[in-house]
């Protein structure tokens, strides 16, 4: 990921966007895996099939929007969704150095205690 | 692992008091983490202390050396004996300048449970989703490189001490 890249992304964070809210909920984990499978997909092809309302899947949506998670583009007479990959894997980048950390601190623990 | 969420098990070969004081002796604690408290560890305390490079791992102290004497503080929630220690951080909070008092805090969750050969110790990690996403893009970024470094001492540790 180049440096200018994720500035960028850091700008947009200020909107206090929380990415791991975003993905903390079911219909929107839902969305995130239609939009893998065959995006980009318009709100009427994301609604079809599916319980959740019109207005229910734009809303998730937004909120998705808001933490940079899915970003829209008019095609036609309507608007088309899809995935920002590389926030995904930021967050999965996130996690897996924090992850990390703790291996090397219980590699330490264990060393310590064992001795 | 869910997308706000980090949980690491570790069978220790060790009895439970061994592993509690570990945990809940300030002093023990810094010993393997890398850190010096300024006085012992209480439920509710807000404890100061610095980074110091652990004596437990040469290599492990040398990528910690560029960040001796840095601030490291943590909140103590639960001390419950040998069953449950817990505490609240701010995760890399590495970046000179910056208050991260005010910022929301993770919770860290040490818990003990009999095993067969010894203590089997579970950590977690939880409320990432609170932490501003700006700060968590600038975690990375900043540390990418460090990281990367210390993978690898790690995974040259493992090799040699299985």
């Amino acid at each position: 990921m180049s440096a200018r890249r994720s500035s960028k992304a850091a700008a947009e964070a200020a909107r206090s966007a929380s990415l791991f809210a975003a993905l903390g909920d079911t219909a929107r984990l839902r969305l995130v895996f239609r939009l893998c499978d065959g995006g980009p997909l318009s709100i009427t092809k994301l609604t079809e099939g599916s319980k959740v309302t019109r207005q229910a899947v734009t809303k998730h949506l937004r909120v998705m929007e808001n933490a940079g998670l899915v970003r829209s583009t008019w095609q036609g007479r309507e608007s088309v969704w899809q995935l920002e990959l590389q926030r995904l894997k930021d967050a999965r980048r996130y996690l897996d150095l924090i992850s990390k950390q703790w291996d090397e601190a219980l590699d330490r623990l264990r060393a310590f205690v064992e001795d | 692992m869910s997308a706000d969420w980090i949980e690491k098990k570790v069978l220790l070969h060790a009895p439970r008091a061994r592993v509690w004081r570990a945990l809940s002796d300030s002093a023990e604690f810094g010993t393997w983490f890398g850190v010096k408290f300024d006085g012992p560890f209480q439920a509710g305390a807000n404890m100061h202390g610095v980074i110091v490079p652990t004596p437990v791992n040469e290599e492990v102290a040398r990528a910690q050396k560029p960040y001796e004497g840095k601030a490291f503080e943590i909140t103590i929630d639960r001390m419950e004996p040998e069953r449950l220690f817990s505490f609240r951080w701010h995760p890399y909070a590495m970046e000179p300048g910056v208050d991260y008092s005010k910022e929301p805090a993770t919770l860290v969750v040490f818990t003990l449970e009999e095993a067969d050969g010894g203590i089997l110790l579970t950590v977690s990690e939880s409320g990432f989703d609170r932490i501003p996403l700006e700060r968590r893009a600038k975690a990375f970024t900043a540390n990418e490189q460090g990281w990367g470094m210390q993978v690898k001492l790690i995974e040259a540790y493992l090799v040699r001490t299985p």
